[in-house]
């Protein structure tokens, strides 16, 4: 008698949990279903259409010879390469844009992020003007409105000269350069060699700091190895580091690095866009940190500098890396708008090649790759940054 | 040794000048203290208000001073004379008409006006509270199918206009209202699939919104426009812009889909199982108990949202659809009137600033008023 209750609730139970389960099975089952019976459509329509247009399917076609101009190239590329060369070219532009820009739009938006908060009435006005004009016009409308104003500017035989060297042109920004051999670029590894070895060498320093409190010397070991191991190097291979000055010759410049004005106008466009959206993390940020904090290094006498930088950001990172690394993937995808100024990043050179072959779904498969392969490489680096400095609590 | 004497022979700060209660007087002291306050503030005040002053100057010597306000017809030379010297402002009375409608039959453009102001007014509906719910809905009904027929006509002794015609600022404002319009719904459902237990449905959620935010929006719209033709049967031909509104909603759905999931993490545990405790429905939970807290918690994100949405629908440039700064970039091509991008360029900022800037002002609003509860 006592065991039957429990057991016709126990059965109770199971009947409603296996209707639920059934049921939640059931429409898992109709929703894969469609999915899989409208991607099937969509694909048969695709194959069927393809066999009529006589396009081949597959990735044969990157092998064939491109065909296509490519002006600004960092790469050696001839329109007799094949496609396969001309998306890497797109892919290394495109690359040359995201990475400078992300670099620049980080320090511009820090220091306007900065200047909003200022003590002084006039700098802090003029950084919240320029982030609200900035975020409420369409990234695209500025970008063709700086390549207009890049277009109008004087040509090249009439160039102005901010500084010597410095050329700034119809032609785009000419700026004084080093020819970069195999040598130079031994040097540069050399140096990022040593700068690896300084911070495992500083990460140890601080380490045994802890564990005795004797503060040792940093900056002879920074000397020999950021400086004494490239300095060595370049001198054992004979590297050569003399400028160039562009000079005008004829219509055109001569030596230097170019910066072509596609190149300069989508650089440009990308880096105050998103500088104003850091501009205003990096504000919510240092207000996120507690007032006690600003409070409490006045009162041991630190001068406002010297808290924002060693107290307060630090502690503001925490809350602005996350936003930040949004930022970042945006400023990526952005850099896709190249195609508008005729500047040839990837989805440039991928949209002329569906154009000229007809292969439309490898192309845009190519693009999509592209970019997941940037985003996701983004988000795990700043994933790890995150990780490295978030708040250890003791 | 201190006592109360030595404290007393001190100068009290009352001794210390002080401004009278002057106009003056309070901005001496207004200046001092936001001016002025140190040595380097001192020196970046009059650094920036002597490159202010210079940028001021060049401007209004461009923009008013030198600039020329009406040309007679086509007759720009006067214009091309002044040319980095002055605006020439001559070329938006000439193609405002063009810029905001487009290609739109010239006599019919106060059905587009018209649309674009029922637009407005639904949107500053949406924007009061005591409007959200039941009522919004059958408004924003009501009104897409105004909009509808005022653009198309046909009916009520319209003449029909096909969608090739259409163009300028109501094209623009299409593509983002029914872009949000179809992407809220899609955004939500997909924000309670990417949470639910079922897994197929929710790594289905995931793939759909992970893809969509991994790319660029132009790849998307170059699938809309090369792809999707691909991928119909033969015969089956969709208009180019309902194409890109369809990759609009696509897009915009993945990207609410993620705001809303963040306000459905906000709802506490306990209001679920107070849901489930009452015997209500998966659909019932969610659509009275969870999706109202959840939504309410992230108004000012998902404002911020449409605010990026508004601004990205300016892209369909790229695959050629005339909205607002495709008809700007082409009333410029005319040969007479090539060399003022600029000045177009000003006038259409203009009106995007002018949507984004008062969308960005009421989210703050929204912010401010969700503090202070």
């Amino acid at each position: 008698m006592t065991t039957l209750m429990p057991e016709s609730r126990r059965t109770r139970w199971r009947a409603l949990l296996s209707r639920q389960r059934l049921s939640g099975l059931f429409w898992q089952i109709v929703v894969v279903g469609i999915t899989i019976a409208v991607v099937g459509w969509l694909w048969s329509n695709a194959l069927h259409n393809l066999s009529v247009r006589r396009i081949s399917t597959g990735f044969a076609f990157l092998g064939r010879e491109a065909g296509m101009p490519i002006a600004d190239s960092w790469l050696a590329y001839s329109p007799k390469d094949p496609y396969l060369r001309a998306f890497i070219v797109g892919i290394v532009n495109t690359l040359r844009v995201a990475v400078i820009g992300i670099m620049l739009a980080t320090v511009l938006g820090t220091l306007i992020g900065i200047a909003r908060l200022s003590a002084n009435w006039l700098l802090s006005r003029l950084a919240a003007i320029y982030v609200e004009v900035l975020r409420d016009i369409p990234l695209l409308l500025q970008l063709l409105f700086w390549y207009v104003l890049m277009q109008g500017l004087p040509a090249a035989r009439s160039a102005w000269k901010p500084v010597d060297g410095v050329y700034l042109s119809n032609r785009g920004l000419v700026l004084p350069s080093v020819p970069i051999g195999e040598g130079n670029l031994w040097v540069i590894g050399a140096v990022a060699l040593g700068l690896m070895a300084l911070y495992g060498l500083r990460r140890q320093l601080i380490a045994w700091q802890m564990a005795d409190g004797r503060s040792r010397r940093i900056w002879p070991y920074a000397l020999v190895l950021a400086v004494g191991l490239p300095a060595l190097v370049s001198w054992g291979l004979g590297v050569s580091w003399t400028v160039t000055i562009p000079e005008l010759r004829g219509f055109n410049f001569v030596g230097g690095l170019i910066l072509a004005p596609e190149y300069f106008a989508l650089l440009i466009a990308l880096v105050t866009y998103t500088s104003a959206f850091i501009a205003e993390i990096v504000r919510s940020g240092i207000q996120a940190v507690d007032k006690g904090q600003w409070d409490a290094a006045k009162a041991l006498g630190l001068r406002r500098g010297f808290v924002l930088r060693h107290i307060v950001l630090p502690q503001a990172l925490r809350v602005i890396i996350p936003p930040m690394t949004s930022q970042y993937l945006n400023l990526a995808k952005n850099s896709s708008l190249a195609v508008a100024v005729g500047y040839q990043d990837i989805v440039s050179i991928a949209n002329t090649t569906l154009n000229q072959t007809g292969q439309a779904i490898e192309a845009i498969a190519l693009i999509m790759l592209v970019f997941l392969t940037i985003s996701l490489t983004i988000s795990l680096f700043m994933n790890w940054y995150n990780a490295r400095i978030a708040l250890v609590e003791r | 040794m201190t006592n109360a004497t030595d404290i007393s022979e001190n100068p009290l700060p009352l001794a210390r000048p002080r401004y009278r209660r002057s106009v003056a007087g309070r901005i001496i002291r207004w200046l001092r203290a936001n001016l002025f306050a140190s040595i380097s503030s001192t020196v970046i005040s009059l650094l920036l208000i002597s490159l202010l002053a210079k940028a001021l100057i060049s401007l209004v010597r461009w923009g008013y001073w030198n600039a020329i306000w009406t040309v007679p017809g086509d007759q720009t030379g006067a214009c091309r004379a002044i040319r980095g010297l002055g605006a020439c402002w001559a070329v938006i009375p000439e193609k405002f008409r063009f810029i905001l409608f487009g290609t739109y039959p010239f006599d019919q453009q106060w059905r587009p006006a018209l649309a674009t102001l029922t637009f407005i007014a639904l949107f500053y509906l949406s924007s009061r509270r005591g409007f959200w719910g039941k009522k919004l809905v059958l408004v924003w009904a009501g009104a897409l199918v105004l909009i509808g027929v005022l653009m198309w006509g046909g009916i009520f002794g319209l003449p029909y206009v096909s969608q090739d015609r259409w163009g300028g600022l109501p094209v623009t404002l299409i593509l983002a209202t029914f872009g949000l319009a179809f992407g809220f719904p899609l955004g939500i459902v997909v924000a309670l699939g990417r949470r639910s237990n079922l897994p197929a449905i929710r790594s289905l959620c995931v793939l759909y919104v992970e893809l969509i935010r991994g790319v660029p929006l132009i790849s998307l719209l170059f699938m809309a426009s090369v792809m999707f033709p691909l991928f119909m049967p033969d015969g089956v031909n969709i208009d180019k812009l309902l194409r890109a509104q369809i990759a609009f909603v696509l897009y915009a759905g993945a990207y609410l889909a993620e705001v809303i999931r963040g306000g459905l993490q906000a709802v506490p545990r306990g209001q679920h199982d107070a849901a489930d405790a009452l015997g209500l429905s998966y659909w019932k939970k969610n659509g009275l108990v969870i999706l109202p807290q959840a939504i309410n918690h992230v108004i000012p994100p998902l404002v911020n949202t449409f605010i990026a949405f508004f601004k990205d629908t300016s892209l369909v440039l790229i695959i050629g659809i005339f909205d607002l700064l495709t008809t700007a970039k082409t009333s410029i091509i005319d040969p007479a009137w090539q060399s003022f991008s600029v000045e177009v360029y000003l006038f259409v900022s203009l009106i995007y600033f002018a949507f984004c800037f008062s969308m960005s002002r009421y989210s703050r609003h929204l912010e401010a008023q969700a503090r202070s509860r």
